[in-house]
């Protein structure tokens, strides 16, 4: 039932599963929408947007299948006159069988004509028109599954359509942080369990082997607690051809910062040669070579930037995009040394993945470090490489 | 089952009356968040009051660890009374010690469990609790005992979004964004708390509440709660409706740092 809002939700980038669609399904055989579209709209939000981020592609989504079936208070106000209450029908098993579901879409289309083609006398009772009690699927109290409800109580002013069309989650969209919270998820991943902190986990075995040495008075031997975390080493390209990627880069640095505990970041210029900056404007460096004694080679390794540089950049002493920097070993070299003290290693390339054959150094780079997009998929999927390498 | 209606000293809106009530009939733990004071926490104390069962409050600390919710073993008072011979010490079921989820699970009659700040523990906190929130059943290793509830709790879990949390958690719960309350609500919500006051008063005082609250770049931004500490003291301090339009007083009650008292005071001429 309702589909194609599934299938809006979906389009709207809202992440929605099947076995969320089928928690829907089960709570609309429970009734617990009752027919009410407003409630309707608060239960499928309920159970399909676990986030108030997504809140208003939620909305725009509901519109996207909804909003037609709204009607305005001017025809609302003409239908209520024209329904009188009456004594609910009854109706046995096998003929409510008879008389069907029909798809919403056709409902929808068959309302719509009908009252176009209802002359304005009131209509109670029959198959056809939209009146109260009958069998057709327009009007209200009456028996259809697939009917359209029209009043019956509900205050125009708080109808579904109405609520979706004030959108009012727009404020909590924000595109921006939302990337940021992303990337931090998907860095999540790459964290791994070390023991660290303050001795406060019973170390069982110790203790009874210890107590046993201490001929039976009791003696505790206390262990560090095994703890996940995250230790990351990350280079990041700061050269011209990065520039159009600056936001992105700094996003994913600042998305790092807050996940990351133990984080060393760097920059440098197309490639990486023997000094390796801690700030790029101000050119404070640091030997690349005390970098890779000093940080422990379990630590993770992302390289970010597009790998497009003139080949003698990578391969030619001396080769550096900046004129009065002496290179004596080429970048490939520098690299190298980078992915064996890192077997844990992967490069994020901001340009799309299409481009990627068309520059030769990015091929060159590829066979160093297994290399990922810079989009949120690509991050995932490098953490997941991460995990599994070696 | 019956329904929860909700009870007179909480407004709450027929939306999220609604969802309550699906989380209860579908079995769902439900996921509350919104801005601190718009009620997450007391919703389940309400749910508890209404349908008159007891709330079992598992409170999540930075440090907390999902097995410490569903049992503890005393391994240290065990070895410690393995010297002396008071005590059995090859029952080990005395030296189990139940958590709140434990104990949720664990109990006879049907209780609401509420698991409050989830979002304050370790990232993989909810993913640890994912099956048991699923079979509500949990072994202990140690006695080989396996707990199953009885009546399945209603689960409210609530969160400030400190953390993101995992998919594979959000995606078995129902979800609910508390918005703060519109004026008109909250002014429901004001006569709750100050039943005997005029309407017209608390009126005004709701208005310049929003007064407070619109303005911009406000480091914390007051809440339901301080509102109602601050008509106390508007109350207590003999203020009418017409001084209350000149002027805000007490504004160290809605606002808790000091530029923020600074700026408002500032855009208040």
């Amino acid at each position: 039932m309702f589909i194609n809002l599934f299938q809006a939700l979906r389009r709207h980038g809202v992440p929605v599963t099947f076995d969320e669609w089928l928690t829907l399904q089960a709570a609309l055989g429970e009734d617990l929408a009752g027919g009410s579209l407003t409630r309707f709209y608060h239960l499928a939000r309920a159970t399909l947007v676990k986030t108030e981020a997504h809140f208003d592609r939620f909305d725009r989504a509901f519109l996207d299948c909804f909003s037609h079936i709204g009607t305005d208070a001017e025809l609302l106000g003409r239908i209520e006159e024209r329904l009188g209450k009456m004594p609910p029908l009854e109706l046995t098993d096998e003929e409510r069988r008879l008389v069907g579901a029909l798809e919403l879409e056709e409902v929808r289309k068959g309302f719509l004509d009908r009252l176009r083609n209802q002359d304005d006398m009131p209509h109670v009772g029959g198959n056809k028109a939209v009146g109260t009690h009958g069998r057709s699927p327009y009007g209200a109290w009456g028996y259809n599954p697939a009917g359209v409800r029209v009043g019956q109580g509900e205050g125009v002013h708080r109808r579904a359509v109405q609520i979706a069309e004030r959108r009012s989650f727009r404020n909590y969209r924000d595109d921006v942080a939302l990337d940021v919270r992303g990337m931090k998820t998907a860095l999540g991943l790459i964290r791994q369990a070390v023991r660290e902190g303050p001795k406060e986990s019973l170390d069982v075995e110790g203790t009874v082997r210890a107590t046993c040495r201490n001929a039976g008075e009791l003696e505790f031997v206390w262990e560090r607690a095994r703890r996940k975390r995250i230790k990351l080493l990350l280079l990041m390209d700061a050269g011209g051809t990065m520039e159009p990627h600056a936001e992105l880069v700094s996003r994913l640095f600042s998305a790092a910062k807050d996940v990351v505990k133990d984080l060393k970041p760097y920059y440098f210029h197309n490639c990486v040669y023997q000094d390796l900056y801690t700030d790029i404007r101000q050119m404070r460096s640091v030997p690349t070579r005390k970098v890779l004694e000093a940080v422990p080679g379990d630590y993770k390794a992302i390289l970010v930037g597009d790998a497009s540089m003139a080949p003698g950049e990578l391969l030619r002493p001396n080769g550096a995009i900046d004129f009065w920097y002496e290179n004596d070993r080429p970048g490939v070299e520098w690299l190298s040394d980078i992915r064996r003290r890192f077997p844990k290693a992967i490069w994020l390339n901001p340009d799309p993945r299409a481009w990627w054959d068309g520059t030769p150094t990015v091929g060159m780079v590829r066979s160093i470090f297994p290399m990922f997009e810079l989009t949120l998929e690509g991050l995932r999927a490098g953490a997941r490489a991460l995990m599994r390498s070696g | 089952m019956d329904r929860f209606k909700g009870v007179e000293n909480y407004i709450l809106s027929d939306a999220l009356r609604e969802i309550v009530n699906a989380a209860i009939v579908l079995r769902r733990p439900l996921l509350l968040k919104g801005e601190p004071g718009t009620g997450k926490t007391q919703l389940a104390e309400v749910i508890a009051a209404d349908l008159g069962l007891r709330l079992v409050r598992w409170n999540v600390k930075s440090t907390t660890k999902a097995s410490d919710g569903l049992y503890v073993y005393d391994t240290v008072q065990r070895l410690n009374d393995s010297r002396f011979h008071d005590k059995d010490v090859s029952d080990i079921k005395q030296y189990i010690k139940l958590g709140r989820l434990g104990e949720a699970l664990a109990s006879e009659e049907q209780v609401v469990l509420l698991i409050d700040e989830i979002d304050k523990a370790d990232l993989e906190f909810p993913n640890d609790l994912l099956f048991e929130l699923d079979q509500m059943s949990f072994d202990i290793l140690e006695t080989g005992e396996h707990v199953t509830a009885r009546h399945r709790p209603i689960v409210i879990i609530t969160s400030n979004s400190e953390k993101e949390l995992p998919d594979a958690f959000l995606r078995r719960c129902l979800f609910h964004y508390i918005e703060f309350p519109e004026p008109e609500m909250m002014e429901r919500i004001a006569a709750v708390h100050h039943p005997d006051l005029q309407p017209r008063l608390i009126a005004q005082i709701v208005a310049r509440f929003y007064f407070v609250r619109r303005q911009r770049d406000l480091k914390k931004k007051p809440s339901t709660s301080e509102l109602l500490d601050w008509i106390q003291a508007v109350v207590a301090g003999g203020i009418d409706a017409e001084a209350l339009q000149r002027r805000l007083p007490f504004l160290g009650v809605l606002l808790k740092t000091e530029e923020d008292v600074a700026r408002v005071s500032r855009g208040d001429r």
